[in-house]
């Protein structure tokens, strides 16, 4: 186990320091962010009535596009310069390598989100509470990292990988869309209206995102293997 | 004792034809110590052979041993350089050879990685990241990665690509200390016969030829049953 969490580890910390010098994922999804962000804004004409609504699904739709650059770039990388390969020679544990990617996918994500969020709430003008916003996003992101990295290794072995990954996540992303925009909704504050219950939703992100990231650690051996 | 064995080896790409295998039905065994210079027209099967013992890839039929053990579970065995670096631009030489240490499980890693940056002759490009390296400079890296675990067995997949005369010199040094089992493939035969004790030659996944001894006085016959073999 201790080797597991030192394999674990030490591949955060390469991927953290590679991201951290190359700036590839963070800086274009960031921007790439801001900018979807600022196009819904020309594109819907948002009012206090409809902003719970609406915005939950401007912000869920910006961060799964963001999500998925990110995580296609997550393997992408490795297999172009040849490194997955080194990954693969040697005796780790394959789902230590699952599990240091959706750990560095989560992380970029949420920085992306830390940029956006403000933007999001400035731009569209709107009340929040916070810490619920803040659990229905982290939440949201695990769920989305957890199948997402499981895909983007699978998409990582074929030639048209930018389009198949959209193609499997998506559908399997469902239910996790469905309940972070309620859960997102609930946190917009609508003058006049109290906020609706949501502990069924955030229940089912919590079920969503532990089943899926068990199931996808159990399956990533066979994901990364190409031949 | 037997540090590698192909028995009926069997292996093709996803979608490949079962007709057009990478490696067809390959028997061959290397004892420890011996260094098996494999040869071959481009596609006979070298790299994937390679790849079968590395672990890279599964066999569709018969098996690949490495010291008895499967080579997918044989993988802390096996060192293998290739013309791929498998290192992050991004990282330093360092960085790079302590990462793969520490999943090596080796002790003391960033002790064992500047060691071996002194023995491949870096010690002073320690700290500059990779991406900033000569290819040469590049490729000892990769052997120092590749020896981080003191493999067995080492693997060498045309590792002469991008080294001078005086890097390759030190690559036979590194590769002959140590009485490693070496398979080696390379479009250089001088150097391929020098640094070998064995031949095999593989023509489109098919071993065609074996020959238990290898010296230079070998290539004229050698360069010749190749140059047929590619026209074929």
């Amino acid at each position: 186990m201790t080797r597991f969490l030192s394999q674990v580890r030490t591949l955060i910390w390469k991927d953290l320091l590679v991201e951290a010098r190359g700036r590839e994922t963070v800086l274009a999804g960031a921007v790439f962010a801001l900018l979807v962000l600022v196009i819904f804004n020309f594109a819907f004409d948002l009012r206090v009535e409809n902003a719970a609504a609406v915005a939950p699904g401007i912000l869920w739709v910006t961060i799964t596009f963001v999500g998925v650059l990110s995580l296609g770039r997550a393997f992408a990388r490795e297999r172009d310069r040849r490194t997955l390969d080194g990954l693969l020679l040697a005796p780790i544990d394959r789902s230590a390598l699952y599990l240091a990617k959706v750990f560095t996918s989560i992380a970029s994500m949420l920085v992306v989100e830390v940029v956006a969020l403000p933007v999001f709430v400035g731009l569209f003008n709107l009340s929040v509470d916070l810490p619920l916003l803040v659990l229905a996003l982290v939440l949201g992101t695990i769920g989305l990292a957890g199948v997402g990295t499981l895909f983007a290794a699978i998409a990582a072995h074929t030639r048209a990988r930018e389009v198949l990954l959209p193609l499997l996540l998506f559908p399997i992303q469902v239910p996790v869309i469905l309940a972070t925009v309620k859960s997102t909704g609930a946190a917009i504050r609508v003058p006049g209206l109290d906020p609706p219950e949501i502990g069924q939703w955030l229940g089912l992100l919590v079920a969503f995102d532990a089943l899926f990231l068990g199931l996808s650690v159990l399956l990533f051996d066979y994901a990364i293997e190409e031949e | 004792m037997t540090a590698l064995r192909a028995e009926g080896l069997t292996a093709r790409y996803p979608g490949q034809p079962t007709s057009n295998s990478a490696l067809i039905d390959v028997d061959l065994e290397v004892e420890a110590g011996e260094r098996l210079l494999l040869l071959g027209p481009n596609g006979a099967g070298k790299s994937t052979f390679i790849r079968v013992f590395a672990g890279l890839m599964r066999a569709s039929h018969g098996q690949a041993l490495v010291r008895g053990r499967p080579a997918r579970s044989a993988r802390n065995l096996v060192g293998v350089v290739s013309h791929a670096t498998y290192l992050y631009d991004e990282l330093t030489a360092l960085e790079n050879l302590r990462f793969y240490a520490e999943l090596y499980g080796v002790k003391s890693p960033y002790e064992r990685a500047v060691a071996l940056l002194e023995e491949v002759g870096l010690p002073r490009l320690a700290n500059e990241p990779v991406g900033r390296l000569s290819r040469g400079q590049q490729q000892r890296v990769t052997f120092a990665r590749a020896l981080l675990h003191d493999p067995p067995v080492l693997l060498l997949d045309e590792p002469d690509t991008g080294l001078d005369l005086a890097a390759f010199a030190l690559v036979e040094e590194l590769t002959t200390r140590h009485q490693r089992t070496v398979i080696l493939t390379t479009h250089n035969l001088a150097t391929g016969l020098r640094l070998g004790t064995r031949v095999g030659v593989l023509a489109r996944g098919r071993l065609v030829h074996q020959q238990t001894s290898a010296s230079p006085a070998d290539a004229p016959a050698l360069t010749e049953l190749l140059e047929r073999l590619g026209r074929i």
